[in-house]
């Protein structure tokens, strides 16, 4: 069947199965190859997208529920130039072999949008993708600068704003 | 006595002079180079070693990006040597070629090679040396990422020897304009500078005339004091295009009118096709063609999805080969008795020896570790297009490009010139992708020959990946200790079983004056293989579990009692002294709690030691947190030491997951576990605080990706018996309860 996709700000007609998985439709019908395929059962997280903001796994998504679903790709987070989290994510020197990394960045990336300075035990429970190389370490090291980054900007703009005029 | 392994791999500066030889690359194989390799506007200076004439120095590597960073530490070596600016520098990955053959780790590795056996060839390398049918002219022929040997042997005795030849040849030819003597010339910012004047020439406006004087097999390298780069964290060169989805994997490929396949493998090991029942996916869509195989069935369609989910429901039949009842307990079982018949060989032996345990009741522990699967994240999978005149294209991640274009080669019954081989990089390997573990090669291969002219994309589900892996081997090691009256060790004898493998890592440090070691054969149905850190993954296990029993047993500190016996190895003390210090091993941990210890643990392996801390505490219900590990290594000296940490910090999580929980389990013949929700490794939420100290000493450089492995498990089971009292023997951790 025809489906109308929006990905990466961009509507995309594909003509699959209702119940194609988003993850094989991204990959292979629009040839964004960024998003990777890990385990094929949503255990993994290396096919993590947003849809409407929200980090899911794309391997156990069927297309048909994803319709009228804003969708962004490893490909569209940076809009062109790279976002914070992918800077950091190259000062902190975090990929080994890679594979996993932009189902990290994404999920990671939500995590942010939402709470932009997680604990270590909320990042623990809600990016819950794996890394076979192990690269833990230094993405805490990255998110921790992330939320230290958002934390002064949030001082500055409260120090420089004026009160009541903030909101 | 010290292994021929030790002597190859562990430090082969000795060997050092005859190595160069191979730098020596005649004039005829530069040009050749230049026409399989070189664009316009460069030149093959020496072996590897391109040089532009816009100044950008291009080092061709004959290793795959499996994600270590050996591509960053060998560019550093080269652009060291030359004295070029980091920033006009490049790594390529070397064709697939003959002429691209590693010799540098052949000639690091093969010297006294006179009369190889199984028993002497690292284990990364017996896939190819077997391949070869043991002819080291074809051996030569590898282009091998494995053993921890990228830096150490590539680097070592290639990279940074073509680079100095390459920097003389460049002062030669200013030498030439100038008519000043050799001798005043030196390299730096990818300049040749006239010392006395300060006149200089831009490498790229010197490189075609270097190009006509032949590399020296003898290039004067420069003195450690004098490195600007090497041990230096630079920012590894793969990392920017693994942040954006621009890295092409082997998954990645496209190529025009390609088609999906899934595969299905016999379940039992050894087991073959019996029949498929096509009509039970008749109703599928997309399905081009159902291709039967010798032990599996391909289902080729236009779409990976359907290609699965048509396996997934296709009937078939695959017959037992007789090995329907093997499973872990009746191999377990196989371990005992053969432990306990014999003949077992006792490879090593000091001393006295086994004898001198007659007349003593020794104290025997038994420790076991499981079979595991790799389980990088990139499901293994390659992409082939046969075409009915007789060629061959072949697009997969390897550990050995020029290796598995002649395998391909091979399994398609064609000599190599008609077949290409595109070499990308591995979304992890871990040994997964080393020659002999290549059945996603062989079945992609067969497929494609039964549909010429189609480009076919054969991915393994994870389940696939999993259950037709090439397993680290499951392994049962039985210790026999007798003691002095001062609690040290007086017999030491370790035997253990071995489907095979050299098994030299059973090795100790430690001082004992009577020690025996050797393997029993236990052959089983299993495919077995290289795995981080291979021998060393079980043997470290073993031995510093039985050196911490022996310590308590003598009712001494554990770390005492490795002091008293390291006595003669300064080196290794100074790694343990490291850990002791940066783990705050003598203050109780903090904040106290009744379940919480630490244990530590070391290993020397591909040429590094390491010491770990582990830091654990244990609920009142039993559950397990590891908190901390903290971690020191002596590697001689870390070319990028940013990226060695990296490698080391992944092979503590590498080897947690293993301890923790990792095991493959067989039942009714085939393996049980299909996919990570029963194959748990470790993720963020169980990843303990990590740190990484290194130290620099004058040893030659040891290998990085592989050594931080082994401590793992020893490290956090000693710590665990620390704390509760609880000895875990055999691995995973998991299977053992450590209620209060």
């Amino acid at each position: 069947m025809q489906i109308q996709l929006n990905v990466n700000g961009h509507a995309r007609q594909v003509d699959v199965e209702a119940d194609a998985p988003l993850l094989w439709v991204i990959r292979d019908e629009l040839n964004l190859t960024g998003t990777k395929f890990g385990c094929g059962v949503g255990a993994c997280g290396a096919c993590t997208v947003h849809v409407n903001g929200k980090p899911m796994r794309s391997c156990v998504l069927p297309v048909s529920a994803v319709v009228d679903a804003k969708i962004t790709t490893i490909e569209g987070i940076g809009a062109g130039a790279l976002s914070a989290v992918q800077a950091a994510w190259i000062s902190h020197q975090v990929p080994q072999c890679g594979y996993c990394q932009s189902g990290f960045i994404m999920a990671v990336s939500a995590l942010l949008a939402s709470n932009p300075n997680p604990s270590q035990d909320e990042l623990g429970t809600l990016v819950t993708n794996i890394c076979r190389c192990g690269t833990y370490t230094r993405m805490r090291a990255a998110v921790s600068s992330l939320a230290s980054a958002a934390a002064t900007a949030a001082t500055a703009r409260t120090s420089t704003v004026p009160n009541g005029a903030g909101k | 006595m010290i292994s021929r392994r030790k002597v190859l791999l562990g430090g082969a500066a000795a060997a050092g002079t005859l190595i160069v030889g191979y730098a020596l690359w005649p004039s005829g194989r530069l040009r050749r180079a230049d026409r399989l390799a070189a664009k316009s506007g460069e030149r093959f200076l020496a072996y590897w070693i391109k040089i532009a004439d816009d100044d950008i120095v291009s080092v061709v590597i004959p290793h795959c990006d499996m994600g270590t960073g050996i591509f960053t530490a060998l560019l550093q070596m080269a652009a060291e040597e030359l004295g070029a600016d980091w920033d006009k520098t490049r790594a390529e990955t070397a064709p697939p070629e003959p002429l691209f053959a590693n010799g540098a780790l052949v000639e690091g590795f093969a010297l006294g090679q006179a009369g190889m056996t199984r028993d002497s060839i690292p284990a990364f390398l017996q896939g190819s040396v077997f391949a070869a049918g043991n002819r080291l002219a074809q051996f030569m022929d590898i282009q091998v990422t494995g053993g921890s040997s990228a830096v150490r042997t590539t680097g070592v005795y290639g990279v940074r020897i073509a680079a100095a030849a390459a920097r003389e040849m460049l002062i030669a030819a200013a030498a030439d304009r100038l008519k000043a003597p050799l001798k005043a010339f030196h390299t730096a910012s990818s300049r040749v500078i006239h010392t006395p004047s300060g006149q200089s020439f831009r490498f790229g406006e010197l490189a075609a005339a270097a190009s006509q004087y032949s590399p020296s097999s003898h290039p004067k390298l420069k003195p450690k004091s004098q490195y600007t780069l090497v041990g230096k964290a630079v920012p590894r060169i793969d990392i920017p295009a693994k942040v954006n989805g621009a890295t092409q994997y082997g998954l990645d490929v496209q190529v025009p009118g390609m088609q999906y396949a899934a595969i299905k493998i016999s379940p039992i090991f050894g087991g073959k096709l019996v029949s498929v029942n096509e009509e039970s996916i008749a109703g599928n869509p997309g399905i081009k063609k159902v291709i039967k195989l010798d032990d599996a069935v391909v289902v080729v369609a236009d779409r990976f999805w359907r290609a699965q989910r048509a396996a997934d429901v296709l009937q078939t039949v695959f017959s037992d080969a007789g090995n329907a009842a093997v499973s872990s307990n009746s191999i377990r079982e196989r371990h005992l008795t053969a432990l306990n018949q014999g003949p077992i060989k006792h490879e090593h032996s000091v001393g006295a020896g086994a004898k001198a345990l007659q007349n003593q009741a020794p104290l025997e522990r038994l420790y076991q570790v499981p079979y595991l699967a790799h389980a990088a994240m990139e499901p293994v999978n390659a992409t082939a297009l046969y075409s009915a005149s007789g060629t061959l294209e072949v697009w997969a991640g390897s550990q050995d490009g020029l290796g598995a274009r002649a395998f391909c080669a091979k399994a398609a019954g064609l000599p190599l010139d008609k077949v290409t081989f595109h070499l990308l990089p591995s979304g992890g390997a871990f040994g997964r992708r080393l020659p002999g573990l290549w059945n996603f090669l062989t079945y992609a291969v067969q497929a494609a020959m039964r549909l010429p002219g189609t480009p076919l994309k054969l991915i393994f589900t994870r389940d696939q990946d999993l259950r037709h892996d090439y397993y680290r081997p499951n392994v049962s090691s039985r210790f026999k200790a007798v003691l002095n009256e001062d609690g040290t060790p007086a017999v030491w004898v370790n035997e253990y079983t071995t489907d095979g493998g050299s098994n030299a890592e059973a090795h100790i440090v430690y001082e004992v004056p009577n020690q025996a070691y050797g393997a029993v054969k236990v052959v089983t149905p299993v495919p077995v293989g290289p795995w981080r850190s291979v021998e060393s993954s079980w043997h470290g296990f073993f031995i510093e579990s039985f050196i911490d029993e022996l310590a308590h047993q003598a009712k001494r500190d554990p770390l005492d009692y490795r002091r008293a016996l390291l006595k003669h190895k300064p080196r290794h003390l100074r790694v343990l002294e490291l850990a002791v210090e940066k783990s705050g091993w003598n203050a109780p941990p903090a904040p106290a709690a009744p379940r919480r210890a630490r244990g530590i643990a070391m290993v020397e392996s591909f040429g590094t030691i390491v010491v770990h801390v582990a830091e654990v505490q244990i609920s009142d219900d039993g559950d397990l947190k590891v908190h901390r590990i903290t971690c020191a290594v002596d590697c001689g000296m870390a070319v990028n030491p940013d990226g060695f940490t990296a490698q080391i910090e992944g092979a503590i999580v590498f080897g947690l997951s293993a301890a923790l929980y990792g095991e493959i389990t067989l039942s009714k013949g085939a393996v049980e576990q299909q996919n990570f929700p029963d194959y748990p490794v470790v993720r963020l939420a169980d990843c303990p605080a990590i740190e990484v100290h290194l130290i620099e000493s004058d040893a030659p450089l040891g290998g990085g990706g592989e050594p931080g492995t082994p401590p793992v498990a020893p490290a956090v089971t000693n710590a665990i018996f620390a704390a509760t009292g609880i000895r875990i023997r055999e691995l995973p951790i998991n299977k053992h309860s450590l209620k209060g």
